[in-house]
């Protein structure tokens, strides 16, 4: 009298696949290679890639909140204008060098981003969106009340002071690149780390079921906490790099670097990417990139496009470009999460 | 006595948060669904009633027969096209959706309307008001608008109470998958739940624009105040979004009186305190209850 | 006569798992279908997909000869098709009259009607304006079998009735289905406890890890048939 067990499958955990070792090895060769664009490439395609640079960045970040933190934050750019701003005072008021405000205000960012995450970190999905906005609205008007003339409330400020009195325009532009390149570089092994590290296992079971991951002792607040932190110091310091590319900020109205429209651009390029996976925000940036670049010229339509396309992908592809590609072909090329081989046929599952 | 004058003002000017933030509530109650482009379609109601009421003369009131109908058509196929696929790709799908309509929504308006201001006749009850002492006065039109909102928010409280398709609502909202195993079609339920909220939301947006004048970027800033109504309110409460617009319009007013540039910032800062103080509570009240009990 | 429900081969997914696998069954009009198996045996699944709450991965369901494979749930309840959930999920926060109401709405003519359900349930008069979160066990139990009868159903199904509830409120529950069984309701039934299943069925039917492995007549089954094919246990069996 016994009952039939299954064979258990013969399988291995295994973290890196010959793929991406390969992909990750061509990233850095990738990343030093771009290091050299001042050098070779003309003025041109290195603004065009700085702004590529703080897309990717505002695109990782949205995308660590949302796809792997569950976060849907609509507020993000409270924290870019944070970062600006925080540079401009630093560098007018207190006439440090630019680039050194820029890296102090990063971290600025990331500490503001402490007692906001105390705020808003308790709310549930559509009150934690909004509380993000109304951050983000608040330190809009804030900055255009402020009556300090570094700041230029309403109408707003400008960095050409710090950078022309240190650097002629092409250093500003070379010494802008390589810092665009690095925070990139840097925010992107930052969350490479964090992502493969248990915080990374924590967020996904927290992903998967909160209150069971609660139980089981996943410090679900913390978790969340250090992941908002990271985004704001991220976003701070694209907007760092906002302020070095174009000098000049606003506090209010569409164009101001507190607006909604950059959330509507972040929402776009994870979208299109693939929420949720490591690959596709940097994809989701370059599809904006290119719209951007060969697109309408800004405006009413540019956005109409914008707006489209993203409620497109999320109807009919809501994986992303990225996603389908990794559910489809179950690829990986930047090793994040785990994958079961079995020994016997050599097949991988993700 | 301006103090008074201006709490007053804040409470009428809580009667049009709380108009638009009828439809929100209810979409969030049912479906959960936050609508991010409920402002906008309140603003394309504002658009279509400017549109008749230069081209066909009428009244701005007699303008709202066909709207309103409109609305609830335009809200059923809302639903049952964008927001079900949304809904089935996951809870935080509508969110993006809705943000996406609400871009393209102010960008179709500004192409077609331009970017300039607008406003909406509100007949003569406009020029009117109650002169209550010699530093009080309370224009009718205001007291119109509260009047309204407190009746469609009592007819959607009635509606849910003791009709049938209420019943279907809150049943639908608990549980949907029960609710479709007693035969209720869940799908046609969500999309009368939109088509009721997106024709609030165009009644709202046509009384907003009697009130003051709008132009195509409006929606983002009226969908902040009448989400912090209902956040203030409640979430799930439809007489607290009653209760969240009167306490955000007299902080914004109040905040005015102290300097007219406070005006949101104080909302804000009200809005803010509020998450504040109820998180607190509840963390606390979370601690003094024992595990399991109740 | 044809079966007034019959399925066939039908392959149910739950997840990533396969939780019925080509189960054929057929239930004819007026009698009484047990269903017993083991936890995870498939049971609720089976029933949830009878019911259209879950989509097969193959096979048919026809009812009273009419193929409803792909019909949604809400529109097997207006052919007559109800279910009574595993765990009663009755609508916390309606009242016990608003529970009953809401599945009114179905459309069916038939006998039952709010008063008619208080009637065969007379625990539940006083209980009309209650909500239903505050019911004890088998106060929710008894207005979760009338939400189903409010529908006018030809087909009841039944998932696990007993569960969690004392045994004399089980007894009274069980009490009600007799009452429904003589007036010539059909019911497919599914119940942990044997005793009951084969007390009140007609017919009884065993299902392990997704399959039916066992099936035949009150009468003809002994108890001791049952319980092996429940538990998987089969005479010289090897590894």
């Amino acid at each position: 009298m016994s009952v039939a067990v299954s064979q258990a499958p013969n399988v291995r955990v295994q973290r890196w696949t010959p793929l991406s070792v390969a992909f990750t090895g061509g990233l850095t060769g990738l990343v030093v290679l771009l290091a050299f664009a001042p050098v070779v490439l003309g003025e041109n395609t290195q603004n065009n890639l700085i702004q590529l640079y703080f897309l990717v960045i505002m695109a990782m970040m949205w995308n660590a909140l949302a796809g792997y933190g569950g976060l849907v934050s609509v507020g993000q750019q409270g924290f870019l204008g944070i970062g600006a701003y925080a540079a401009v005072f630093l560098s007018v008021q207190h006439s440090l060098n630019p680039y050194l405000s820029m890296l102090l205000a990063t971290l600025i960012g990331g500490a503001i981003a402490i007692p906001v995450a105390a705020v808003v970190l308790w709310l549930r999905n559509g009150a934690f969106a909004i509380a993000t906005w109304v951050v983000a609205e608040a330190f809009a008007i804030l900055v255009s009340l402020d009556p300090n003339p570094a700041i230029g409330g309403g109408t707003g400020t400008s960095a050409l002071l710090p950078f022309n009195l240190r650097y002629t325009p092409q250093q500003r532009l070379h010494y802008t690149y390589w810092a665009a390149l690095g925070a990139v570089a840097v925010l992107l092994l930052l969350l490479f780390v964090l992502l493969r590290s248990r915080l990374g296992g924590s967020l996904q079971a927290i992903r998967d079921d909160e209150e069971a991951a609660a139980s089981v002792g996943v410090r679900v607040l913390l978790g969340k906490g250090i992941l908002f932190v990271v985004a704001g110091a991220g976003c701070a310091a694209a907007g760092t790099i906002i302020l070095a590319w174009q000098l000049s900020i606003l506090p209010l109205g569409p164009d101001s670097i507190f607006g909604i429209n950059w959330t509507a651009k972040m929402i776009f390029m994870v979208l299109v990417g693939g929420l949720g996976t490591f690959e596709g925000p940097i994809i989701g940036a370059v599809a904006l990139y290119v719209l951007q670049t060969y697109g309408p010229n800004g405006g009413v339509w540019y956005f109409i496009l914008l707006g489209g396309i993203a409620i497109g992908f999320a109807l009919l592809l809501p994986r992303g470009i990225w996603g389908t590609v990794q559910e489809r072909f179950n690829v990986q090329l930047l090793p994040v999460g785990y994958r079961l081989r079995d020994v016997t046929t050599g097949r991988g599952t993700p | 006595m301006t103090w008074v004058n201006a709490v007053v003002h804040g409470i009428l000017l809580g009667g049009v948060y709380a108009l638009l933030a009828s439809g929100l509530a209810l979409m969030f109650g049912v479906m959960r669904i936050i609508n991010l482009a409920h402002g906008s379609l309140a603003l394309i109601g504002a658009y279509m009633a400017f549109l008749l009421t230069e081209h066909v003369h009428i009244t701005t009131y007699l303008a709202l027969a066909p709207i309103l109908p409109g609305a609830l058509v335009a809200g059923y196929v809302l639903q049952r096209t964008m927001l079900e696929r949304s809904l089935r790709a996951g809870q935080l799908v509508p969110l993006l959706t809705t943000f996406g309509l609400l871009i393209v929504i102010a960008n179709v308006l500004q192409y077609f309307f331009s970017p300039d201001v607008h406003s909406l006749d509100e007949g003569r009850i406009g020029a009117t008001s109650w002169n209550v002492s010699s530093t009080l006065a309370i224009p009718w039109f205001d007291v119109l608008t509260l009047g309204i909102a407190v009746f469609v928010l009592g007819s959607l409280q009635l509606l849910l109470r003791y009709t049938q398709l209420g019943r279907e609502l809150r049943a639908t909202a608990e549980d949907a998958d029960t609710a479709e195993l007693v035969g209720i079609n869940a799908r046609a339920v969500y999309a009368r739940a939109t088509a009721i909220a997106v024709a609030t939301a165009a009644l709202a947006g046509v009384f907003y624009g009697m009130r003051s004048s709008f132009d195509p970027n409006a929606g983002a800033a009226q969908l902040l105040y009448a989400f912090e109504a209902v956040v203030i309110g409640g979430i799930g409460s439809l007489w607290g979004t009653l209760w969240g617009g009167i306490v955000l319009g007299v902080a914004q007013v109040v905040g005015a009186q102290i300097n007219s540039e406070y005006f949101a910032l104080s909302g804000h800062v009200v809005f803010l305190a509020v998450l504040v103080a109820r998180s607190v509570i509840q963390s606390r009240g979370l601690r003094l209850l024992p595990r399991g009990a109740g | 006569m044809t079966a007034l429900l019959s399925v066939d081969r039908l392959d149910v997914r739950h997840g990533l798992l396969q939780a019925v696998r080509q189960v054929s069954l057929e239930v004819v009009e007026g009698e009484t279908l047990s269903l017993v198996g083991a936890n995870g045996a498939g049971k609720t699944t089976l029933l949830r997909a009878i019911a259209g709450a879950h989509r097969p991965a193959g096979g048919r369901v026809r009812f009273d000869g009419r193929d409803i494979t792909s019909l949604p749930a809400h529109r097997r309840v207006k052919l007559g098709i109800a279910l009574v959930p595993e765990g009663r999920r009755l609508f916390p926060n309606l009242t016990v009259e608003e529970n009953l109401r809401v599945a009114g709405g179905a459309g069916r003519s038939g006998p039952w009607s709010v008063d008619k359900v208080l009637e065969a349930f007379p625990l539940l008069e006083p209980l009309r304006r209650k909500r239903a979160a505050s019911l004890s066990g088998g106060e929710q139990q008894a207005t979760a079998i009338g939400r189903a009868l409010m529908t006018n159903p030809r087909l009841l199904l039944l998932d696990e009735v007993s569960l969690g509830l004392a045994p004399v409120v089980v007894e009274g529950v069980y009490r009600s289905l007799a009452t429904l069984i003589e007036a010539g309701a059909t019911i497919l039934l599914v119940e942990q406890d044997l005793s009951r299943a084969m007390s009140v069925a007609d017919r009884v039917a065993c299902m392990l890890e997704g399959r039916i492995v066992l099936e035949g007549n009150r009468g003809e089954l002994t108890r001791e048939q049952v319980t092996e094919a429940y538990f998987g246990l089969r005479a010289g069996a090897g590894a």
